[in-house]
């Protein structure tokens, strides 16, 4: 595939006009790739808002009616599913912190729109995690881990309970006590996010992380996680985040202090740099330069350049260097994540139970 | 083009690098491969196919590639790749062309949302519609392939294409899959269908592919109008017996059978309501396939 292909999907995540004046063969490729990173129905949608998709020629609409179909069954899933939670803690008291996906969706912002979703994300405070897990399994979920070692390596050394799947539904809950893991070396505080999460109109029990801390986790959850296959995706969610709570006044001055305090500058740094150079996300200069603070070592931005850019680079093939880049950003990622020792002792059971489903 | 218009050494040619671009009802894939049983496969399967030329569109790209490291040379296996993806585990060399036939299946029901997908044989007489839902074991394919030596036209064997918009089924004429017994049982029932030799130990047992008859490729356009709902059941030795089904009993068996019922919702509900409703709904206990196609038959005569 040329390079120029390759670019095809970054330019109409940039500019969804450019879908007037596509081939066929550029549909085809514009369709393998978007599907590829798990956004064909993010531009399904997309390309309805904008009144476009009476320019694309019949064989590529199907895809796009099909994958439109899809996301919003999906939506309309992850609405009753986080319906069902709302219900089984309502007894808590607790209000349910959603995070990522489910959490743009309920609060109706930009990047929920035609999003692909695996499972659902709550934050919980630490100190009521048994208690929150006890009623959850009152009201159906129960562990989808069941062997030992990764019950120990969730409850020891996660942010997160080991997931939860509904014994009759089959959805996946992930419910998070920090947004990084208990081993990994930026500490955010996860008593401050919960201070600061926002009501959701309309929906007295759930609150959403204050517009910033939506952001930086965003930003934390791309640069430090292993999910590293949904980069791009990923990539898009931030830029969304940050064109549409750009226009909030406030947000921006904001921004890089709110990161130092939760110990994420770095994630920002990355998130600022790649969105701007990827999507080119506005951002004023004055919070690209605040956000310097968090800027590393050249040798190591050159370095993470080589990997961050490759791996959001979309592709259908397996081999090539995007491939490369990404299983060195899932190295990385268990770099982060935790300790060295602890890493080796984690990859050393990894490696005798492959096959089987494992652990991080 | 027809695809038996290439010569061998063009086809292996094009399968190993630019792809061939075959089209099966609304459906183009381009397909790659270097393996000689899919070569061979697809040149006898496939023969009466359309290949689309390269400035087309292809609605999905597929490849049967052999994976690297030491089984290559110890077992050989092959893997079924999408896009860069490989969505299956690998199998035996000799399962290619099954698996390419699995891997398709796979790339519509997963996939083409515009459509109502059942898991169900679909066949034509008059413009009609007959649906032959059912899971696996239940002889949907069995019959089918019988029926289109028949006079019965060939939709599809295995997936149910309904289209929203014009209320019909939309054909997906591809290889009948038949497997263990039925293999030697279609043999005997039609002697002039093409067969590819049995593949066995596959996770279905012993697997073979019928060619479809020429005519149903020809006619892959022709929609038609869903009329009879037929839920199969073989059962060794059984006399034939046509019992009416109730709308409803025969709702909850469809639904079930359907692949992407849930994606729908309630457009999906009052869609399958609509076809259950407007058809002649069935379930079909039968042991001998001669007179459960004369039987079937009948029901295309009233019309």
């Amino acid at each position: 595939m040329s390079l120029e292909h390759a670019q095809l999907l970054l330019s109409v995540l940039r500019e969804p006009e450019v879908a007037r004046s596509l081939t066929l063969s550029q549909w085809e490729t514009l369709i393998r790739t978007a599907r590829r990173a798990n956004l064909l129905s993010r531009i399904a949608l997309e390309l309805e808002r904008r009144e476009l998709l009476s320019h694309v020629p019949e064989g590529p609409r199907a895809h796009f009616e099909a994958a439109r179909v899809l996301a919003n069954a999906q939506a309309a899933a992850v609405r009753r599913e986080v319906g069902f939670v709302a219900r089984a803690l309502r007894d808590t008291g607790l209000p349910v912190v959603l995070l990522k996906g489910a959490a743009y969706l309920i609060a109706g912002l930009s990047p929920a729109r035609g999003r692909m979703f695996s499972d659902v994300d709550i934050l919980v405070p630490a100190e009521r995690l048994s208690e929150v897990e006890g009623r959850l399994m009152l009201h159906g979920w129960s562990s989808a881990k069941t062997n030992a070692y990764d019950q120990r390596y969730y409850r020891q050394w996660m942010h997160e309970l080991p997931p939860l799947k509904h014994n009759s539904r089959q959805t996946v809950l992930d419910v998070h006590h920090a947004i990084l893991p208990t081993t990994a070396r930026l500490k955010p505080d996860s008593r401050k996010l919960l201070a600061a999460a926002t009501a959701v109109p309309g929906e007295p029990q759930l609150r959403v992380l204050a517009p910033i801390d939506m952001v930086l986790h965003s930003a934390t959850h791309l640069f430090c996680n292993e999910d590293v296959g949904n980069g791009l995706r990923d990539l898009v969610d931030l830029d969304c985040l940050l064109r549409e709570f750009g226009a909030e006044a406030g947000f921006w001055p904001k921004l890089a202090v709110r990161a130092a305090e939760l110990d994420l500058s770095r994630p920002l740094y990355y998130a600022l740099r790649y969105a701007d150079r990827v999507l080119a996300t506005p951002i004023p200069p004055e919070v690209a330069r605040a956000a310097e603070v968090g800027r590393p070592p050249s040798w190591l931005r050159r370095l993470m350049d080589m990997l961050f850019l490759r791996s959001f680079q979309p592709t259908t093939s397996r081999a090539g260097l995007a491939s490369i880049a990404r299983l060195s950003l899932y190295v990385r990622a268990h770099w982060l994540r935790m300790p060295p020792l602890l890493l080796a002792h984690h990859l050393t059971v990894k490696a005798f139970r492959r096959g089987e489903e494992t652990a991080g | 083009m027809i695809l038996r218009e290439l010569s061998s050494r063009a086809l292996k040619s094009l399968l190993a690098n630019c792809g061939v671009r075959i089209r099966t009802g609304p459906i183009v894939t381009r397909i790659r491969s270097r393996c000689g049983p899919l070569v061979e496969g697809l040149a006898l399967h496939y023969a009466d196919y359309t290949v689309e030329d390269d400035a087309g569109f292809a609605d999905f790209n597929v490849a049967i590639v052999r994976p690297g490291g030491p089984r290559r040379w110890l077992r050989p296996q092959i893997a079924f790749e999408f896009d860069g993806a490989t969505p299956f585990f690998p199998l035996p060399a000799d399962q290619a062309f099954a698996m390419l036939e699995w891997g398709l299946n796979w790339c519509v029901h997963f996939h083409c949302h515009q459509y109502l997908i059942v898991h169900a044989a679909v066949v034509e007489q008059g413009g009609l519609a007959l649906l032959l839902p059912g899971p696996p074991g239940s002889g949907k394919s069995t019959l089918c392939a019988a029926l289109v030596h028949r006079g019965w036209r060939l939709l599809s064997d295995e997936l149910a294409l309904l289209d929203f918009g014009t209320r019909r089924a939309v054909p997906l004429p591809r290889p009948v899959s038949l497997k263990n017994a039925s293999i030697e049982v279609i043999r005997r029932f039609a002697p002039d269908a093409v067969l590819n030799a049995p593949v066995h130990d596959t996770a279905k047992g012993a697997v073979a592919h019928m060619r479809p008859p020429a005519e149903s490729v020809r006619r892959a356009a022709e929609t038609a109008r869903p009329r009879w709902i037929v839920l199969p059941r073989y059962q060794s030795g059984a006399t034939e017996q046509l019992r009416p089904l109730s709308k409803a009993t025969t709702f909850m068996n469809l639904a079930d059978q359907a692949f992407n019922y849930d994606v729908h919702g309630r457009r999906g509900f009052e869609f399958l309501a609509d076809v259950v409703s407007e058809s002649d709904c069935f379930e079909f206990e039968y042991g001998d396939l001669d007179r459960a196609v004369v039987r079937l038959s009948a029901l295309a005569r009233q019309g």
